[in-house]
């Protein structure tokens, strides 16, 4: 195989490469070679993922809020990242008298491990994975629980009572919602019936397990409950700025608090690429020709009056020809893979400039009064979507899960949503 | 069973001086068990600034620009209050275009005012600064106005005794008309983010309600006592200026609770937009400022009211803010002392926060609106 034949099957261009490189390797060093250059690539994509990800939260954000976001370093501020980075690395780092110097060292390092662990199983794309496990599903839970141990020791170790209070709302909040995020992903193993994140994307493949109704309701439960366990608006009760200054990362400068902030971001960005490899197909695409999509979109940006006229004249041309482009050679899976798990991201900031924060206690009765029941339904609700197969399958599942939400929603109903009328004196 | 009791400890924490939500330098030292608090005392006086002293050490109308200082996101409402004051002491009659041009300033405050302590609660309640920068948008708008008029967006220092400082320049009233007659629409597009929100009316709800009984006894003013169905507007009570002659209602709310201090305020906007647009209608012409107003204005050290004392007070949009000033002959106050509304309003703190969580502490101290200039003097 040529070097250039690496690039006509786009698809698996990351497998023929990484195999291609392997192939210059004697035998005995192969697997060695492998299992390093996988390493390599997750440390180094990442950094660079969650760089971007600030930019892309900081730009959206300013947008929703009639700013403009970085706009100095770089065009459109893209070296911003790098420049924070530099700055973080440049800061002082103080530990507060008293605190416990070792522990809070390991807190944020501990914090970082994990998120970037998860990365060993994600499925980016076909055959794009770097550990397909067996047990795929169980170490992702096993890993992102390690993150409530690391905060729990840096708010300990800052010797900060606005330290421990962030962390302890932090390990509350975690525990709590990981049981429905668990108990929402085992209607996934049982249609599956594997753990393996490969198999279960790969047996989305006629369509998308959101589309059924208890991966609809799974998928909202496992999404929220991430959302949850990431500490993000709006449950960023853990490092509450309005009320603990900046919870368990209170203490932190410099470049621990960078490496908090990386375990933030690249949680979440997990988050966002497991809800689509669960629930939202992965990366199979949707069963639509993408030359109609792209015809749409064409039509749509074309004729999109808020637009300025160049913009809409080379949005439309570069749609239709990604059309053609695309309709020769079906999209890399790896493609609709990162524009799903980026368009959650999207999701997450838009929370994040929309909603005010709920408070701690409301939170926990989210998880324990309203998630978890619902999962528990949503399993029985699985069961039944397995029975022999028959046309009317979804007349059961609908009902029970109307019948379970409604039950819910009027046993939780807050007595706030109450109208109030005021009077106009005089 | 025999129940059995875990031994807890109550936690005190600081917040403050420097907290993100303190508003400024203010500092709560809570007793939490748990998250629920259990005492909270307020310590005030970072930002003390000595101005009473100096306002007996100086003419009267020299104390302009410290009223400023007061309450610095409504510079107009301080300066027109002690205007009041100093026009009642002696005894200065204020031009009709004068008295015109005040109204229209302090209304637009009020504004100002209640869009950022609206932002400013919601930041409090956790919303990534969307809310307060739409409302900062429309502030600045407001602030555009100021600099016309007056030459600073903040510290105007615009209104004197007998009218104001000089007349707003020209095209600003058709500029000052556009700004109003669009206000209702920004106002539409707030509610249509925040009122119905569910999250915040979990968060509001219910959360650090006063009671009327206690709004009273403990002479709480402006929108926070009108959200406790005390219906007590200066506007209306005194009648002072030329509010009679406007029509507008007065907004009560019903629980007392974070949500109807924020809702309040919403309405009291929408009724000083209307005051504004009756006053940029008939507003008339002649001079800003009354002949004997000019003469004090242009030479403070010549007026020397006669020995006596004064209270001028507006509905400053924090509440009643009163200038109480002793003149014993000379051009100097005797006793210059003001009542802040920020400050007393601040005093039931402790009472609205028993009981609830630290997250609450926190938006009832923002739905308060305090500024500490106001608060610290």
């Amino acid at each position: 195989m040529s070097f250039l034949d690496l690039f006509r099957n786009l698809d698996q261009l990351f497998v023929n490469v990484s195999g291609w490189l392997l192939g210059l390797l004697p035998d005995w060093l192969q697997p060695w070679a492998s299992i390093a250059m996988r390493i390599g690539v997750i440390a180094a994509i990442a950094p660079a993922i969650m760089m971007y990800l600030t930019w892309i939260e900081r730009k959206a954000i300013a947008r929703m809020q009639n700013r403009y976001g970085p706009t100095r370093v770089g065009i459109y501020g893209l070296a911003q990242p790098l420049a924070d980075g530099l700055k973080m690395l440049n800061k002082e780092d103080i530990v507060p008298r008293g605190a416990d110097r070792l522990v809070h060292l390991i807190a944020p390092v501990l914090a970082v491990a994990p998120a970037i662990l998860l990365f060993a199983v994600m499925p980016f794309g076909r055959n794009l994975i770097a550990a397909d496990l067996n047990v795929g599903l169980l170490y992702v839970f096993a890993i992102s629980s390690i993150s409530s141990y690391a905060i729990f020791m840096g708010g300990w170790a800052s010797r900060s009572k606005f330290s421990v209070l962030g962390a302890m709302r932090g390990v509350a909040q975690i525990v709590s919602y990981e049981v429905p995020s668990v108990l929402s992903a085992v209607a996934v193993i049982m249609v599956t019936g594997s753990l393996s994140l490969g198999t279960i994307v790969e047996s989305q493949a006629g369509y998308w397990f959101v589309f059924t109704p208890w991966g609809f309701v799974a998928c909202l439960i496992f999404f929220l409950s991430g959302v949850a366990e990431v500490n993000r608006t709006p449950f960023d009760m853990p490092e509450a700025e309005s009320e603990l200054v900046g919870g368990f990362h209170t203490e932190y400068s410099g470049m621990k608090f960078a490496l908090w902030y990386m375990a933030e971001f690249l949680e979440s960005f997990a988050v966002c690429a497991f809800t689509v490899a669960l629930f939202l197909g992965g990366w199979h695409g949707p069963a639509i020709p993408f030359w109609v999509l792209a015809l749409a979109l064409a039509i749509l940006i074309g004729t999109a009056r808020l637009l300025p006229l160049p913009v809409r004249g080379v949005g439309a041309l570069v749609m239709v020809g990604a059309g053609v482009f695309w309709a020769a050679q079906p999209i890399p899976s790896w493609i609709w893979f990162l524009s799903k798990t980026y368009f959650l991201f999207f999701v997450l900031v838009w929370f994040r400039g929309t909603f005010p924060r709920l408070r701690a206690d409301q939170l926990m009765g989210l998880a324990w009064k309203f998630f978890l029941p619902l999962a528990l339904v949503n399993i029985l609700v699985a069961g039944v979507w397995l029975m022999p197969q028959t046309p009317v399958r979804w007349a059961p599942c609908l009902l029970i899960l109307w019948g379970a939400v409604s039950l819910l929603v009027a046993v939780n109903k807050p007595s706030i949503t109450d109208r109030r009328t005021y009077v106009l004196a005089d | 069973m025999s129940a059995t009791t875990a031994e807890t400890q109550l936690l005190e924490i600081n917040l403050g001086p420097q907290h993100p939500s303190t508003h400024g330098v203010f500092r709560m030292i809570a007793t939490l068990d748990g998250e629920t608090i259990v005492k909270l005392k307020p310590v005030m006086g970072y930002l003390h600034r000595n101005h009473e002293q100096i306002g007996e050490g100086i003419t009267y109308v020299a104390s302009f620009p410290f009223t400023d200082r007061l309450d610095y996101f409504n510079a107009m409402s301080n300066n027109f209050g002690l205007a009041l004051a100093i026009e009642k002491l002696g005894g200065i009659q204020a031009s009709e275009r004068g008295e015109y041009v005040r109204v229209i300033m302090a209304e637009l405050t009020r504004l100002v005012n209640h869009v950022a302590v609206t932002g400013f609660l919601l930041n409090d309640m956790g919303a990534f600064g969307t809310p307060l920068l739409y409302a900062f948008r429309e502030r600045e708008r407001i602030l555009d106005l100021f600099e016309a008029a007056s030459g600073s967006r903040m510290m105007c220092n615009y209104v004197r005794p007998g009218g104001v400082r000089e007349d707003v320049p020209v095209q600003w009233l058709e500029r000052a008309r556009e700004i109003v007659n669009n206000f209702p629409i920004f106002l539409d597009e707030f509610e249509t983010l925040l009122t119905e929100n569910e999250i915040i009316q979990q968060r509001a709800k219910h959360v650090g309600v006063l009671p009327k009984t206690l709004a009273v006894n403990a002479s709480i003013t402006g929108p926070m006592a009108r959200a406790s169905g005390v219906n007590y507007d200066i506007r209306k009570v005194d009648g002072y200026s030329i509010y009679p002659k406007f029509a507008f209602k007065v907004p009560l709310g019903s629980v007392g609770d974070v949500y109807d201090r924020y809702y309040v305020r919403i309405l009291e906007m929408r009724e000083s937009v209307k005051i504004l647009q009756q006053a940029l209608k008939d507003i008339p012409g002649g001079p800003a400022i009354s002949p004997k107003g000019q003469a004090i204005s242009k030479a403070p050290r010549t007026f020397k009211p006669p020995k006596g004392e004064a209270y001028g007070r507006v509905e400053s949009p924090k509440g009643e803010l009163g200038f109480y000033l002793v003149s014993d002959g000379s051009s100097q106050p005797y006793r210059y002392h003001i009542r802040a509304p920020s400050f007393i309003n601040l005093t039931v703190l402790e009472d609205m926060c028993l009981g609830q969580k630290v997250a609450d502490a926190i938006i009832i101290l923002g739905s308060i609106d305090i500024v500490l200039g106001e608060v610290d003097r």
